[in-house]
């Protein structure tokens, strides 16, 4: 027993004695490339993972934008049968953001009310309308909270735990307790003391989505924006305070540049939750395409609740590239001017 | 070049065989010729909400038959998820469950896909005990595809403190609705959110004007007639009118039985199960409602049926026991005790037992509900043609277009479904 615990032991500080071993032939940066062409070692090491994560990730995501391209099943009039559909080229993607659609006669006709395909456009922008108006909101009651978190005073720590609660639960309850809370004689409705349709006018019920989104996840902001907060030693506000920087100067000047970084987190996670939100809306609404508050992902769902597989895998398609086009751009822009931002702390200090 | 990349790469063309490796090596139709008699083991999928009442049948089928266990295969709870869970196992062509419980609007669909046994010759099964409507949700295209389960049908529950006697018409509701609004409360309510019970309380309307939503193949739409103008009108009129409260375009079955059993309804269209709230302690109506079949244009109306049907997979290697078994839940000890767990049988006789007649007072009712019941539309493409339903029905209920131009979407919507 004991021995195989020390032969264990050996051998799990196997793999720490190479790094050591390389250390110190790493300076001479010359030697690299002909030493790294022997050394498969790390090839070896990575492989599995690699194949790993190929078959779990790639494959599904391959495979999804592979069936976007298939036509879904057909249908034989004479038998009553489905049959398979075969190649469809781009016609999913023209489908939905063309929204046009086949009549039974064969004709293009641009989606009747009442199809899927018709409410992609609005789907879109209800998604981009709770994306910005939900992080907008959330970053800047998020920085508030964030704020008065980090002052010292009594009871700190357990408003900390305390204002953590909304975002701990499940989306899922969140969404049912707002459920309840906008139902017709629900509490909202109770203490405005008038009848708001929270769930049945268009504005209403968006702005109800909104509301919940907000007071689910402006938690998890304000704690991301706390740990920026933290990380600006206290010195500097000093030395401002000395040169005579009043609190609004204080705030521009340090706090807003230094929490930078952490606040740009905080919002690009912040925009691709929203962007491909589902749960909150759905339960809250339904799920279906033609629900006010109709999000791209609900969309996608529900054409699969209709059996055209393919024609959702090219709108989940599309979702992708929309969530990685907007990610590509804050990352690009947002995130190379924290970077310049911590340079130039670096400069400067 | 470095080797990770040709690691990627390696996997990549690995994953790209996958894709391109899916094939059907062997045909629905191919299974649908074989296993006829088979006998043996099977297994049931149902999903768990109702699982306790079809335990006892299964328990007491076990019983008789050491040679031919049933086992019982919990699915998820949600339809979707039940729904899902059936439609993996069958594209991949397992037999891995032989009977299953498939929601009414389900069948169809299963069985254009070829997934379901037609029950024909050695596997007939006997239908005439059956309620009509029953029968009909589980036959597509003139062939029985499976056997009805249990059903549900909608009835009228009204308060017998407001109301003398139930209005067998819609014109004999709307007239005593003066009732209710001096008491300060709601006229009719009913599920009018835009989600399947709107399509539900469409066809409803629709049927009660002898209208229908698709033709006998199940795929033509056929709204734009005047039975189906007449009957959104009337639904429309009746939001205009107070007669229906506007906040009903955000009801579902929840809704509407915490708002009648709160007391602020006289009329309410529902499932039985609201029965047991407006008889329990929180109910504040207890004894003060009764039950009524749904009103229609002359005389009673016409309820959409809900409900399992009981399907044998083409993949089943045991099929003369999965047909035995299906024909055995409809036996008349089987379905009196669907009754018991308020799970409405779909066996004609049952409804005239005079026990459970004392024991369930709503029992009249369902039976003359279910006996002019009509099954929502059977077809292949249910999902798509409640979705052209209910979003246009609901733009109309709201006012946001005129009916005549819903129906109009309606049917181009409808026409779209079967691309």
């Amino acid at each position: 027993m004991a021995e195989s615990a020390r032969a264990g032991g050996a051998n799990a500080s196997g793999p720490s004695l190479p790094p050591q071993q390389a250390g110190p032939s790493l300076p001479p940066q010359q030697a690299g490339p002909s030493r790294r062409k022997r050394d498969w070692r790390p090839v070896y090491l990575i492989a599995p993972s690699m194949v790993i994560l190929a078959v779990v990730i790639m494959y599904p995501v391959l495979r999804a934008v592979y069936l976007s391209f298939q036509s879904d099943r057909g249908f034989d009039q004479d038998t009553g049968r489905f049959i398979d559909g075969g190649f469809a080229g781009i016609a999913h993607y023209t489908r939905w953001i063309f929204q046009q659609t086949t009549s039974s006669l064969g004709e293009t006709i641009s989606c009747p009310p009442g199809t899927l395909c018709s409410n992609f456009w609005e789907s879109v922008g209800v998604t981009f309308f709770f994306a910005g108006v939900t992080v907008t909101v959330e970053v800047v009651l998020g920085f508030w909270m964030a704020i008065i978190m980090s002052r010292t005073f009594m009871g700190r720590s357990l408003l900390r735990a305390s204002v953590l609660i909304p975002w701990a639960i499940p989306t899922a309850v969140t969404a049912k307790l707002w459920y309840f809370i906008f139902a017709d004689q629900g509490i909202a409705n109770r203490i405005m003391g008038r009848q708001v349709g929270w769930l049945t006018d268009d504005w209403a019920a968006r702005f109800a989505v909104i509301i919940s989104d907000v007071w689910k996840t402006t938690p998890f902001v304000a704690l991301l924006i706390l740990a920026g907060l933290q990380m600006i030693p206290q010195d500097v506000y000093e030395a401002a305070k000395v040169d005579g920087a009043n609190a609004w100067q204080r705030f521009t000047q340090i706090t807003l540049p230094l929490v930078k970084p952490a606040l740009m987190v905080a919002i690009l996670f912040r925009t691709l939750d929203v962007l491909r939100m589902y749960d909150l809306p759905a339960i809250l609404h339904g799920v279906s395409g033609a629900s006010p508050t109709t999000t791209v992902s609900i969309l996608v769902v529900a054409d699969i609740r209709q059996g055209n597989f393919n024609s959702a895998s090219a709108l989940s398609t599309l979702v992708f590239l929309m969530i990685f086009g907007v990610a590509f751009i804050m990352v690009k822009w947002l995130g190379a001017n924290a970077i310049r931002t911590q340079d130039a702390e670096r400069k400067g200090a | 070049m470095s080797l990770i990349p040709r690691a990627l790469l390696a996997a990549g063309a690995a994953t790209a065989l996958l894709l391109t490796g899916c094939s059907n090596p062997l045909s629905a139709d191919q299974a649908a010729e074989e296993n006829l008699d088979g006998r043996g083991p099977i297994s049931f999928a149902m999903g768990r909400n109702d699982a306790a009442v079809m335990m006892q049948v299964i328990d007491r089928w076990n019983e008789d038959n050491p040679d031919e266990q049933v086992e019982f295969i919990e699915l998820p709870g949600e339809a979707d998820e039940q729904r899902n869970a059936l439609v993996q196992s069958l594209q991949a062509q397992d037999g891995q469950y032989d009977v299953m419980a498939l929601d009414v609007v389900w069948t169809a669909e299963f069985a254009a896909e070829g997934w379901l046994q037609p029950l024909e010759d050695e596997l007939a099964i006997e239908t005439s005990g059956l309620l009509p409507a029953t029968v009909e949700s589980a036959t597509y295209r003139d062939t029985l595809y499976a056997a009805p389960q249990n059903t549900n049908g909608a009835l009228l529950f009204y308060r017998t403190d407001l109301v003398e006697t139930p209005p067998e018409t819609w014109d004999e509701l709307i007239e005593s609705c003066p009732a209710a609004f001096d008491e300060g409360i709601d006229c009719y309510i009913g599920q009018f959110r835009n989600y399947e019970g709107l399509t539900v309380n469409v066809s409803e309307a629709v049927n009660a004007f002898g209208g229908a939503i698709v033709g006998e193949d199940g795929q033509t739409p056929e709204v734009d007639t005047p039975e189906v103008h007449e009957a959104l009108q009337l639904l429309v009129d009746s939001f205009a009118d107070g007669v229906i409260p506007q906040r009903a375009t955000g009801f579902s079955e929840e809704e509407t039985h915490l708002t009648f059993t709160g007391g602020d309804a006289m009329y309410a269209r529902n499932w039985p199960y609201m029965y047991a709230i407006g008889e329990s302690e929180e109910s504040e109506i207890a004894g003060d409602f009764a039950v009524a079949p749904l009103p229609g244009k002359d005389g009673v109306g016409a309820s959409t049926l809900g409900g399992y049907n009981n399907g044998i997979s083409v993949f089943s290697e045991n099929k003369a026991t999965a047909r035995d078994f299906i024909e055995f839940v409809q036996s008349e000890e089987n379905q009196r005790s669907f009754m018991e767990a308020a799970f409405p049988p779909v066996l004609e006789s049952v409804y005239d037992d005079e026990e459970l007649l004392e024991e369930y007072p709503y029992l009249q009712a369902l039976k003359e509900s279910l006996q002019n019941a009509e099954p929502r539309p059977v077809t292949p493409f249910y999902e798509a043609i409640s979705t052209a339903i209910r979003d246009n029905a609901y733009a109309a209920i709201r006012g946001d277009k005129s009916v005549d131009e819903a129906i109009a979407d309606m049917q181009s919507a409808i026409d779209a479904a079967g691309r």
